[in-house]
Parts: structure tokens; sequence; C-alpha cells
């Protein structure tokens, strides 16, 4: 990595501050994606702002919300007795996120501002109808992703909070890229407060996107014998050497059927 | 066997272990020299460019730098360039084309990751950020990454002195024969297949540290190397030009090798040379993405395989033609894996009576491949495997009846194959039977009908494999091109006090030598298992040493420490004499003790070692005191491990995806000193072989650019990725060495790709699938199963 400054502010005033001040300065989540950004030089700010002492973890679940830190890991999530009662799918979600090692230093406001198009949060979040909270505003889901790894934070913006409504049933399946493991299409299905929602990640060449012809089906008829059929056009989706975009599309019915199925 | 019995046969724990585990491992990284500087290998990031000036002004005015240099400045320093171990000559006996491999690229870079120039700072993040500072002037050329591309009619040519990118155009065996069975055969049987090519990924990176001693300019060399001694001599004479006793080569414990660290690498001979010309240590360090792209590559063939049959589905005669990817240049061995390791393998265990092979082994635009864990054997049972298996449906044979029918029998042992090679031992049914029933294979059907009422699709598949070990003898080795001997060295040290110093010229980085070296010698010398040290890795401590490769560490270096306890008994059966005051014809050997025939009296291996180092009553007039032994072995062929491996898979058929359920392997490795050890080295030769089947694959784009670099793409398998192995053996003895041991690290990577496969089709077979090439990826399958289940329309 090349030389940089790094502070470590106590309170989000402060950080969002540093941040604000330096226009090549970065924030520092659970790092477990920029880190290797970082040894690998393809990142070289001036300054890194650390949020580890922002106060910003916790997850604390009302009747109709589970809310989630933003600098809440992966691990506490998935290990959260009272959100598995809420959201079990969002809490296996969290469980299937990278390894251990990753689950235990990577966080959610990390990786939601990230917006990698193969990462699994955000398609709890879309499909969730979600709110992103920030230190400045709250953002509905889906007006935060803005293709991949872009999303609708300004600069020095911090994730302090995400606020998943509790859904009356929800799922997500995920088909593992087998070198990576990052999702090669993941899909998350939620029918809750928020109507039918399906979101799908890995898969699309934006990132994280809703599936309208699932959710129109799933509301008409919610079992997996409503989403078999349907066939997901390949045409904006990507295409690697562990899966072509037809590949993807026919992933994004089997996972979302066994998602529908898991979630019953 | 009493519970702290520790000779052979006994599953001790490896004592090296205990280090490895809690940190106190002693790997090249860890050690850090006064003074030390620090290289980075600025590389190539073009697959094929001419490089038209590099510029070192801005980089060398960086802070810390205090070295840059090219290919040129080696070259006028009087540096040669990387030799090839073995040659290769062409079907008409000329000579092999064999192209310059400079150090540091000059004129030319020739694939992703060719190292252009070094640079050398205080820190390694001063080198670092300097070398980004170089400004090297490149015109790009066209890149080539598949065999049939380099040549095609008008390709681009790699070296400009190797027209048609042809390395070498080699045969072997009898084609007239091989001709004329086809001419009759009842049946023949063609497939096309490939050997995917793999990278191979040992936990530790290369690592080199070069140092320089002014006040009796001696070198020392610090590296991860399998074989020290080979790399003191190809980099002494070849490349530094420096004589043996003023090089020193240290191995120190290494983190895998695999086949990757045998070869003399261009940054051992970099950090020597400039710890030379700057007085001060260098140290080079890979990180994982240097590795991907500078470590030698494994297999990569392009296959097509042929098998004349009769009418009862007898074997009369095998073709194979193959074309080798050499990558960019000639590696260390490169040129003796596709023939002398493959081809000459190519009757695997069958009787087949005419064998003709050709293989075409030439220059694309990618990392050079030579052995990986196999080298060689793998491709060649895979082939054959599959093959056999293709000819058993197509010739509606039951492939274990057809397997049987042309096995070489038991007693047909020892065994001249059309290919060159003698086996001298080896029961095939007997592992074949074995392995058909410790996988139930019987009870196939049931457990297919189970997983089909789940939906998954089941299959079984076999191979019944055999390789060859220890590559000898050195006179046959060398007619065949080889140009070092093949032998193995032992010196056996018994301290005045009955320890034991063993320094073997084999290394160890993970075989566990340190535990199965120390049974051995306990067994033969009646010595107990803890006072024997093994010593490895370092050419100042042992006399000499080939290395280790070709699982051949046991079989040739074990059976040079039993020729070196054997002189170590016969002078202690002369002092014994002395002592005892009896003849040397009387004198028995055995657990640790020299005694009279037929009388009492004894004197254990500890008082006549001492009796040798304080020769005050000693026959000090016909005998030289100490007891210090050292013997070459010089194998008389090579040995022939074999098995039989059982594979089933259930394939999810909505997404693709492949399941090892079930695994069994029946191997034949002859002697076993440590079966806990060898069932390792299976289990562990099994993953590779399941990754290189269903996961593993490097793969370049028509550009020669290396897509999969880096593990987000390259898929390295995973513990949950391999299934429990049930490993058992029946053993048939190697009859030429001492121990009779035949070896066994590369076996599980050479039998377990074709059974894994065989076991893929099979499951397949309903929708008409003939042959999947690796990886059987789910995509691949996917697709497959998608293809066969379109309506007709293609028709």
């Amino acid at each position: 990595m090349y030389d940089f400054a790094y502070q470590k502010p106590s309170n989000v005033a402060d950080a969002v501050k540093a941040l604000g001040a330096d226009p090549e300065a970065k924030a520092l989540a659970g790092g477990q994606t920029f880190i290797p950004v970082l040894k690998q030089r393809l990142n070289k700010p001036t300054v890194i702002v650390d949020l580890s002492k922002l106060g910003l973890t916790g997850i604390t679940v009302t009747a109709t919300a589970v809310t989630i830190g933003g600098m809440t890991t992966h691990w506490d999530v998935a290990h959260s007795e009272a959100a598995r009662k809420a959201i079990p799918g969002l809490v296996d979600l969290a469980g299937q996120i990278g390894d251990n090692q990753v689950r235990h230093r990577g966080t959610i406001g990390g990786s939601l501002a990230n917006n990698d198009p193969s990462a699994c949060y955000t398609s709890a979040v879309l499909a969730l109808g979600a709110t992103i909270k920030t230190d400045r505003r709250s953002i509905p889901a889906d007006e935060f992703f803005a293709g991949m790894f872009t999303t609708v934070l300004e600069q020095g913006e911090l994730i302090t909070a995400v606020e998943f409504p509790i859904p009356e049933k929800s799922h997500y399946m995920k088909f593992r890229n087998p070198a990576s493991r990052y999702a090669m299409v993941g899909v998350y299905v939620a029918k809750g407060p928020k109507g039918v929602r399906v979101a799908v990640t890995g898969a699309g060449q934006g990132g994280v996107f809703r599936h309208a012809a699932m959710e129109a089906a799933l509301s008409a008829n919610w079992s997996p014998d409503a989403v078999a059929n349907i066939k997901t056009p390949p045409d904006d989706l990507n295409s690697d050497i562990h899966g072509s975009a037809e590949y993807r599309a026919h992933l994004i019915g089997v996972m979302a059927k066994r998602a529908v199925a898991a979630a019953g | 066997m009493n519970a702290a019995f520790q000779g052979i046969g006994a599953s001790v724990r490896r004592t090296e272990d205990r280090r490895f585990v809690s940190g106190n491992g002693h790997y090249t990284d860890d050690m850090n020299r006064h003074g030390q500087l620090h290289a980075i290998i600025k590389r190539s990031d073009r697959p094929h460019a001419r490089i038209l000036g590099i510029d070192k002004t801005a980089a060398l005015a960086a802070p810390g730098v205090v070295a840059i240099y090219t290919g040129e400045d080696m070259q006028a320093d009087g540096v040669g360039g990387l030799p090839c171990g073995w040659g290769v000559k062409n079907k008409d006996g000329s000579p092999m084309a064999e192209p310059a491999h400079p150090v540091l690229a000059i004129g030319k870079a020739r694939h992703v990751g060719d190292p252009i120039a070094v640079v050398i700072a205080a820190t390694r993040q001063q080198a670092r950020d300097a070398a980004e500072l170089l400004v090297i002037d490149m015109a790009a050329l066209p890149g080539i990454a598949h065999v049939r591309d380099a040549i095609a009619p008008g390709a681009a040519t790699v070296h400009d002195d190797v027209p048609g990118n042809v390395c070498y155009d080699w045969h072997i065996g009898d084609k007239d024969a091989t001709d004329a069975a086809f001419a009759r055969a009842a049946h023949v049987v063609k497939l096309d297949l490939l050997n995917n090519r793999l990278v191979p990924n040992a936990m530790e990176p290369r690592c080199a540290i070069g140092e320089y001693d002014r006040s009796g300019g001696e070198y020392t060399l610090t590296t991860t190397s399998q074989n020290p001694h080979v790399i003191r001599l190809l980099m002494g004479a070849f490349v530094l030009h420096l004589p043996e006793h003023k090089l020193r080569v240290v191995a120190p414990d290494v983190g895998g090798g695999f086949g990757s660290k045998i070869y003399h690498y261009a940054e051992e001979a970099i950090v020597t040379w400039a710890a030379g010309k700057l007085g001060v240590p260098v140290k080079w360090t890979s990180d994982r993405s240097e590795a991907f792209m500078s470590d030698a590559h494994g297999r990569d063939h392009d296959s097509t395989a042929e098998m004349a049959v009769d009418a009862e589905g007898h074997f009369l005669a095998l073709r194979v033609r193959t074309i080798a990817n050499m990558g960019a240049y000639l590696s260390t061995f490169a040129a003796a894996v596709p023939t002398y390791l493959y081809a000459t393998l190519l009757a695997g265990v069958y009787k087949t009576p005419a064998i003709y092979a050709e293989v075409k082994a030439v220059f694309t635009n990618t990392v050079p491949v030579d052995a990986y864990r196999g080298a060689g054997r793998p491709e060649a049972a895979f082939l054959l495997e599959r093959l056999v298996d293709v000819v058993a449906r197509e010739t509606g044979i039951d492939r274990v009846e057809l397997r049987r029918r042309n096995f070489i029998p038991a007693d047909a042992y020892p065994y001249q194959t059309p290919v060159a090679l003698e086996y001298d031992s080896g029961n095939h049914l007997k592992t074949l039977e074995g392995a058909l029933k410790a996988s139930d294979w019987a009870g196939f059907p049931a457990r297919r009908a189970a997983a089909r009422a789940k939906g998954k699709l089941r299959g079984i598949g076999m191979s019944t494999y055999l390789e060859a070990c220890g590559i000898a003898p050195s006179k046959v080795a060398g007619a065949l091109g080889a140009r070092a001997g093949l032998y193995e060295v032992a010196n056996i040290r018994i301290h005045p006090t009955g320890s034991v110093s063993v320094f073997t010229g084999t290394h160890s980085h993970g075989q566990g030598h340190e535990t199965t070296f120390a049974q051995l010698v306990s067994d033969q010398l009646g010595i107990p298992f803890s006072q024997i040290e093994i010593v490895h890795g370092d050419t100042s401590k042992i006399p000499f040493g080939m290395g280790t490769y070709g699982s051949r560490s046991l079989a040739v270096g074990g059976s040079a420490m039993v020729k070196a306890a054997d002189k170590i008994i016969a002078k202690g059966k002369k002092i014994a004499a002395f002592l005892m005051e009896a003849s040397v014809e009387d004198i028995e050997f055995k657990d640790g003790k020299f005694s009279v025939a037929g009388t009492d009296r004894s004197k254990t291996i500890g008082e006549i070692a001492f009796c040798a180092y304080v020769p005050h009553n000693y026959p000090i007039e016909e005998l030289e005191p100490g007891l210090d032994e050292t013997a070459f072995y010089d194998p008389k062929n090579f040995t022939y491990p074999g098995g039989c491996h059982i594979c089933e898979v259930e394939i999810d058929m909505d997404v693709g995806t492949t399941e090892v359920v079930r695994f069994t392997a029946v191997d034949d490795f002859g002697r076993i000193i440590n079966p806990m050890i060898v069932a390792g080295q299976v289990q562990g030769g099994i993953a590779q072989g399941i990754g290189q089947a269903l996961l593993e694959n490097a793969v370049y784009d028509d550009q020669a650019q290396l897509v999969s670099g880096s593990y987000m793409d390259y898929t390295m398998p995973r513990a949950h990725d391999i299934p429990g192995v049930a490993i058992s053996d029946e053993g048939t003895l190697c009859t030429h060495n001492p121990l009779g041991a035949k070896g066994c690290g590369e076996a599980g990577a050479i039998g377990s790709p074709p059974a894994v496969i065989n076991a893929v089709v099979d499951a397949l077979s309903e929708f008409g699938v003939r042959h999947i090439d690796m990886p059987a990826s789910s995509q691949k399958i996917w697709s497959i199963i998608q293809s066969s289940r379109l309506p007709m329309a293609a028709e």
C-alpha cells in the first residue's frame, strides 16, 4: 500500500468533518474489501478515517423493525438471537458472507457503502425495503443504489444504521462463485409491509436489482411454483469464466424458487 | 506390536509438526540478514511485447533506492541464462529448440509476469514505490496462449529463433505395428481430450535471500527449494559461473512445493548476483499475485487418443497425439514431462501390445509449464483411464470386466511395456478387487436410485492407474536426455555417545521426512527414534543430493540410507569382533546389538560408537576411527506404484454442481514406513486431483492475458470440497531396491482425476455425454444438461 495519514475519531461529527475536508480521504469500516485494495495499490487515499470508535455497533429489535448499527459485524448479525427471531432470512444471509475471519471484521455499513455487485447484503436491503440512516438523512433502499460500486452517499456521508422492517416471511439463497465465494447469483425474496419484493445480487451488470416479473408472480401466488417458469432475460447480466449471462439467468430462477420454498 | 514401537510400519506422529503448527518453523521469509536490502521484480504486464527502452532515471532518484538492474546489465556482467536440465530429441534425431532464457528479459517480454528489471532498495516499500517509476517503453506483439494457436500457420513467433514455435516433435513406440493393429481392429475408439493448466499454489510463496561474504568470496543463497544441490549446480555452473565450493545453497523449512519449487528460478540468481555486486544481502519475497504469474504452471496438454480393440475387447494398440504447452521458456525439467514422464506411461496397467505416441511441445506466451505433482503421469493416466471407459461404453463391455480382461497379469512381472519401461511388480487385480469391495461397487445402483429420489444424478467411476517414481537409473536417464544423475545420497553420522545425525540429499517440504527417515534409521540400526535427527536442505552440510520430486525420497533417498546403515553395521562388526575377540564372520547385528553368534557376549551400537571415537582399545592398524558413513545409491529402475481409485459423485441437476460423496483409494506403494503419513499424502494428492477434475483452471484469454490470476477467479479446492477418503493398501514390494518401497507422494493426484471424471460422465450418461473436459464446472455440466433438454430444434 501507499503511505497515508490515519485518523480514528471518537464521534460521528468529527469523522464526517475529516472525510468532508479532503476529497481524497477514505473511510475505513471493516476493511475486508478496502484493505486488500490498498495492499494491491489500487487506491491511494491521503487520509484514512477509521470508523471503529464511533459507537455505531449494535442491533435493536422492536415489534416492527430490526435496526443494525453501521459498524456492526456480519458475525454479530449472524449470531443475534433477537434478530433471528425477527428476520431469520437476514441473519442467515449474514452467516453466509465470506468466511469466519471476514465475518468478524466486515460490517453492514461498509458493505452497503461499497455496493459490490456480488455482495450479499444489498439484496436484503432492497428486498426488505430497508432504510439507510446516515449522519444527515434517511435513504429508502430503492433510492440508495446507483450502479455497481456506486451509491447516492455524498463524500463524507456515513451510514450510521440500517433499519429493516420485519417481514411476514423472507429468505436468501446464494449460488457462490466457486473461486471467490461471493454471490454469483443471490436472490432475496420477501413478503411484508413493503409488499412482495425480490432482489437479485451477483448477476446484474448494474449491481443489485429488483425482479419485477417475479414480484408480480409471487404477489399473486406466494409459492415456489409461481417463479419456477419465469425466465430472466440474460441481456443485462454479467458474464465471466465461471458463469455466462445465460447460466446466471437460469440460476436466478432456481435460487428464487429455493428461496421461496425456504421462506415458507 | 507394542505401543512404543517406532520402527518401520508404525504410524509415528510427525515430529516436525510441533514447530510448524506452533509458529516455530524456520522459513526463508522469517529470516532477515544484517544490512539486508529488498528486491522488487518489475514484471511484464503484457503477454508479448518488444522492449524498446527502459528509463531508470526517475526510479533511481526515488528514496532508498540502491540499484536497478535490467537483463542487459546482468548479461554485460557475464550472467548466463537459465538452463534446461533435460534435452529431448526430435523424431529425426536433431536436438530440441532451446531458445535463450535470460534471467531478466532482453529485447522481448514473452509472458505476463516475465521479469524485466529488479529494483533494490532499503525497504520493500521503497523498492515497490521506485518500481512504479521505471519507464519501460514496450511495443505490443500478438500473444499466443493455446497450443493450437501456436502451431497455426502464420502464428506470431514467441522466440525469433524458433520458427513455428515448436520446441520438439518427438515420438515413442512402434508406429508400423500400431498402424497394423488398427487396420485389423474390430473397434476403434477415438477421444479428444484436454488436460487443464494448473497453478501449483504452495502455501508458502517463493522467497530468496542472497548473501556475499567478502572475506572469503563466498556466496550463500537461502531459498524455497526442493533441491538445493541442484540449484547450486545449475546456478553455479550455468548462470553465475561460480565454483561449488564458493556457493552455498540453503533450503530451510519450505511450505509446500508440489514440483513448483524444483526449478532454478530467475529470482534466485538475481538476489545472489546482486548481493555480490552490492556487498550486502538482498532479499526477495513473492506475493501471491506474483506467484500466479511466475511459479511454473502444470499440465496443459491437448491430446487425441485412439484405441484399437478386437471383438472380445482386448486392446490391440494405442495411438496418441499430444501437443504440450511449454509456456514462454523451457523451465528446468519441462522437456522431460510430456515425454519420458508421460508417453512412457501410456501402457498403464494394460498389456496393450503396440503403442505409438507423438508429442509436440510448443512455446506460447504463457508462464513456463513444468512438473506439478505427478508431472506427466496424471496426464497419461487421465488420457488412458478416460479412453478405457469410452471403449467400455462403445463396445458394450462392462468397464470393470474390460479392465480385468486387459490387465497385465500378476504372473507376467517383470513386464516390458512397448514404451520403454520395464515394470518390476504389481497386482492390479488385487487392488481392483480391494477397491470394488471397499467402495461397495455392487451396491451402487441402490445409492443411485436413492439419489434420484431426491433429485440428484449419481455416478460412479474408477481408475486403475499406474505411475513411475524415482526416475532412474542415471545411465538410462542420461541416454534419454537427462543432464544430471538421478541417484541419492545419505550420510549417517553416529555421534560418540550414540545419538545419530542423518544427512540426506532429499528435501522435505511437507512430506514428513524427519519422521519417516528417523523411523527407517531407527529400524536399521536399533537406535531409539528420539536419538535420531534428520538433516536436509543445506549444501554445506550434506555431501550431495538430487532433492525431492517424483516421489523419489523414500525409494531412492531411503535406499541410500539403508546402504549407509549397512556400511555402519559392517564397520561396527569389525570393531565388535576386535573387542570381543571373535572373527568378523561370527558377529551378528540385531536390534542395535552386535553379538557373537552362539554366545551371550554382545556390545551395543552405542558402545561400539564410543569405542570408535575414543579408540583406546581399537584395531587402529586396520580400521580408521569414527563411525560415519556415506552412501550414494543409484536405482536400477523406476518404481511403479499403482492402484485403483473409485469415486462417487452427485450432481444437482438444477444448477449443475458436483459433489464428491464417496472416494475410495486402494493403492500399491510397496513397503510402507509410516501408514499415517502415507494416508496423508494420498489424501492431499486426491484433494489436488479433485481440484483439477472439478475446480482448478488457469485460464488465459486469446491474447494470452492470465484471467485467473488470483483466488477471486482461480478455484482452489476447499476443505468442504473434499470428502473423507477410504484409504487402504494392497502392496507388492518393489523388487529392486533394498526397502521394497515404491513412493506415494504423487499417486493421489494421478489416480483421482480420471476416477472423478469417469464418475461425472457416468452420472450424466442419460444425457448422452461421452466426455467432459476438466474442470467439470457447474456451468459446463448445466450447459450439457440444458442442451440435452432442448427440443430437437437444432436438427
